[in-house]
């Protein structure tokens, strides 16, 4: 009996073991690998004063003359709207597979946090469940209760993915990698983000269900009421650049620390607070969960939704994730910008306009993406750490979090902001010195946290990391 | 029955009428709560049990009185060893027996452990109730442990069939002694960790005091029991003020609720009771460890268990409070009536007078405060 209850680990397993582990890592690492290089090559070469020169290179390659300058109106368009698509579906991919990603990282991370195994199934780490799920919900049945209206319960979930695919156009990758630095940028973005909340209220009211309906009302009333302060924590930053533009925004700051936004500002920290919190509560992530809370409403306006439209809903907010944190980083932690390389040497490196850039630059764009990405999950994963530690709170208190202190607070940053950009338009210097106390500041808290983190582990008996069951 | 919980609510203005339950992530089992809302407001909420009655009481006439043992698991399998023990407390007194003290003791060791477990649970679900996943998995390991011990003990992990009538089952074995105050030890660390973790926590805090007040005299008139009533500040425990067993021989505390953060007899304090609680039985169960009489572990009980024609009736102190059994003999080797009182039912009967007001989100942490158990609701 026992000799059949035990499983022998017998070569041929651990040899599939290792073949798993490495197909996990060849995979888990290609994809983004694959889609951020496919971002760095197609942004700034889908841009059309680059576009000819592209094609003029190909057209060398292949042995013809290609002009695209010569050719009709209706061609240069057609070229033009064949890039920008190919460019728009490796963005759609990326925040798709970002999602997924986002999933198996919050789940690794909930799963060491409540000293439980997780994800360990599928590929090594349990790395590709996200992926096993989607399948899943895509052969589920795609069921509509009966009584739903048809048509707004179908569509609900499209606004969602709409708001959310739309943010791609406007979220910067790096100095150069970005899809429209549109001079409205972030206006753009928060108008966008506000779709997501119409495809919410669609599935509340369309399910016919009450839990759905609870969910939609507050979800309705949670994501209007934090947009304004939000907005107001937004205004700061684009006070301080004096831009809307997202790719200007970034220039305004610099690479250090001490030249961010966040801290070239003595309210900047109480900005991004209130900009951090808004966006928790846009997203929908706890505290502020509650039109999906699953103890309060079962699934909130989720509740219906079944297959590939639950998937979608699912896709958006784990991606929103990833939006959320880029334009954080972007207002206020510096965006892509790298040390040491001014706008002078990216313009140096670049070569003369209307040709091809040099390998040089191709590196700064690749060092800047790495220093966005980095920055973006390091954010990323303070949501994810927030989610798994707060309680909810309830829905009055999300009101009164909302209009009793994080609308004042922020035109309290608002109007600071305004008479802080006088003096420093008088004494440039009050900047680097805001920035370079606050960043001391920010590294002492750095520095307790870390030491009341390893105090805390000390004190139940040390930290017990198992990996035996990755 | 659900026409006259209907006709209890009023329909004529704009208020939402909502099934919660039976199927719900927050009821802990199958109960329904048909619930009148004005938008997130609750004006009432009226329990609806008997979803999960299984003639438990019924089935004691039939089976005997060593065959009903293992049904009492069922009443209450958060925490069975106390179903267990008030049953054999019971039938024990029913026969005049006398336990042996090593029983008694081991009794007080695997009771206080299940309260341990019992509590944990409680406080975990609560902070998943309010939105907080972590402490629940947290409160959950920690029961596990407990599971393993008790399993070592007696083989079982949730319905343990460990008191007998007459004694317990099986003394304890080698080496666990150590085991369990090697888990104490740990425990200890844990308690504080865990109100670190959530106890303390602002959100938390704000969510559960002066919530769903409860008074002391309320808790009286509705015969609350248990953590919930001494939550009310009743400072009432059977344990104490009516021993038995073990209990006279250790020295414990019985936590109070005195409005840690709010007014006495709020959620938080039905919360916080629990987890001062759990430290208690903690201190009871080294207390017996250390203490624990050699000898036997089983009185000498008749094969065929015929008391004489009479009644008993136990009182023990349950992790959801008072717990009485009630059995009647007609002379045969039948209970002519047995009859458990429990005290999750007298629980949810507070619910309706205390919802109106509360919000939707109020009304879970309310029922999770009680720590209900569906099944001691209807048995």
């Amino acid at each position: 009996m026992t000799a059949t209850l035990q499983s022998p680990r017998t070569p041929s397993r651990s040899r599939s073991a290792r073949g798993v582990l490495l197909a996990t890592l060849a995979l888990g690492f290609g994809i983004p690998f694959l889609l951020f290089s496919a971002i760095l090559v197609l942004s700034p070469l889908s841009k059309p004063e680059l576009l000819g020169a592209v094609v003029q290179g190909l057209g060398r390659l292949l042995g013809a003359e290609w002009d695209p300058s010569g050719w009709s109106v209706t061609a240069q368009l057609a070229l033009y709207g064949v890039s920008v698509a190919v460019l728009g579906f490796i963005l759609l991919n990326f925040g798709a597979v970002v999602s997924g990603m986002t999933v198996w990282w919050e789940m690794r991370v909930s799963s060491r946090m409540q000293s439980r195994v997780g994800y360990n199934r599928v590929g090594a780490g349990g790395f590709f469940q996200w992926v096993a799920d989607a399948v899943k919900l895509l052969f589920k049945e795609d069921l509509v209760p009966a009584d739903a209206d048809q048509i707004l319960f179908r569509a609900a979930p499209y606004f969602v993915l709409v708001g959310f695919a739309l943010t791609f156009v406007a979220l910067p990758f790096g100095e150069s990698l970005i899809a429209a630095d549109l001079n409205v940028g972030i206006f753009y973005l928060v108008s966008v983000t506000a779709l997501v909340v119409v495809g919410i209220l669609l599935a509340g009211w369309s399910s016919n269900s009450k839990w759905a309906l609870f969910g939609g009302m507050r979800s309705a009333a949670q994501v209007v009421s934090y947009e304004i302060p939000a907005g107001l924590a937004i205004l700061v930053p684009v006070l301080m650049a004096g831009s809307l533009s997202m790719q200007e925004i970034i220039r305004q700051q610099g690479a250090w620390p001490w030249q961010w936004f966040v801290f070239t500002n003595p309210i900047g920290v109480l900005a991004f607070l209130v900009f951090f919190v808004s966006q928790l509560a846009e997203g929908n992530r706890t505290p502020f969960d509650l039109p999906e809370a699953e103890s309060e409403l079962v699934a909130g306006y989720l509740s219906e939704y079944s297959s590939f439209r639950f998937a979608l809903y699912f896709l958006v907010e784990f991606g929103n994730l990833w939006v959320m944190a880029a334009v954080a980083v972007t207002l206020f932690l510096g965006g892509w910008q790298v040390p040491f390389a001014g706008p002078e040497v990216f313009a140096a490196a670049r070569g003369p306009a209307g040709a091809l850039p040099g390998l040089g630059w191709w590196g700064l764009q690749v060092v800047s993406m790495a220093i966005f990405s980095a920055k973006t999950l390091f954010v990323l994963n303070l949501i994810v750490w927030v989610r798994w530690t707060l309680p909810r709170i309830r829905v009055d208190q999300m009101m009164d979090l909302c209009w009793k202190y994080l609308v004042p607070g922020a035109f309290a940053a608002f109007v600071f902001t305004l008479l802080w950009q006088i003096l420093v338009a008088r004494v440039p210097r009050a900047a680097l010195a805001s920035g370079v106390v606050l960043t001391v500041v920010a590294a002492a808290v750095a520095v307790v946290f870390l030491r009341q983190t390893w105090r805390n582990i000390k004190l139940v008996a040390g930290d017990r990391v198992d990996l035996t069951n990755w | 029955m659900e026409k006259l919980i209907l006709r209890r609510v009023d329909r004529s203005g704009e208020e939402m009428i909502l099934n919660f339950g039976p199927q719900h992530p927050s009821t802990h089992g199958v109960i329904n709560f048909i619930v009148e809302t004005d938008g997130e407001v609750l004006k009432k909420a009226v329990p609806d049990v008997g979803y999960l009655h299984r003639s438990l009481e019924k089935i004691g006439e039939i089976v005997g009185y060593p065959g009903f043992m293992p049904f009492t698991d069922r009443v209450d399998y958060v925490a069975a060893m106390f179903a267990n023990e008030g049953y054999a407390v019971a039938v024990e007194r029913l026969l005049k027996l006398e336990v042996p003290p090593r029983a008694q003791w081991l009794r007080a060791v695997s009771c206080e452990l299940t309260r341990i477990a019992s509590h944990l649970i409680s406080v975990g679900t609560m902070a998943m109730d309010i939105g907080a996943f972590t402490p629940m998995l947290h409160g959950v390991r920690e029961r596990e442990t407990i599971n393993d011990l008790i399993e070592a003990l007696c083989g079982s992990r949730l319905t343990y069939n460990y008191h007998r009538i007459g004694g317990v089952a099986f003394d304890m074995p080698e080496e666990w002694r150590d085991k369990v105050l090697r888990f104490l030890d740990h425990f200890d660390t844990f308690l504080q960790e865990f109100d670190r973790l959530i106890s303390f926590n602002e959100i938390y805090i704000r969510r559960l005091a002066n919530v769903a007040v409860i008074t002391g005299e309320q808790a009286i008139d509705y015969g609350l029991v248990g953590p919930n009533l001494r939550a009310s500040g009743v400072d009432w425990d059977l344990r104490r003020d009516m021993p038995y067993g073990a209990y006279p021989s250790f020295k414990f505390g019985v936590p109070v609720g005195k409005g840690f953060f709010g007014v006495s007899g709020d959620c938080f304090d039905r919360y916080y009771v629990r987890i001062l609680e759990m430290a208690e039985s903690s201190k009871i169960v080294r207390q017996a460890l250390e203490s624990m009489p050699d000898g036997e572990t089983m009185a000498k009980v008749p094969r065929n268990i015929k008391p004489e024609p009479g009644e008993a009736i136990s009182r023990i102190e349950s992790a959801r409070g008072e717990m009485a059994y009630y059995v009647v003999s007609d002379g045969t080797n039948k209970a002519y009536r047995v009859r458990v009182r429990a005290g999750s039912f007298t629980a949810m009967g507070i619910i309706e007078d205390i919802s109106p007001g509360l919000m939707v989100a109020d009304l879970v942490a309310l029922i999770a405060s009680l720590d209900v158990v569906a099944p001691e609701i209807d048995r």
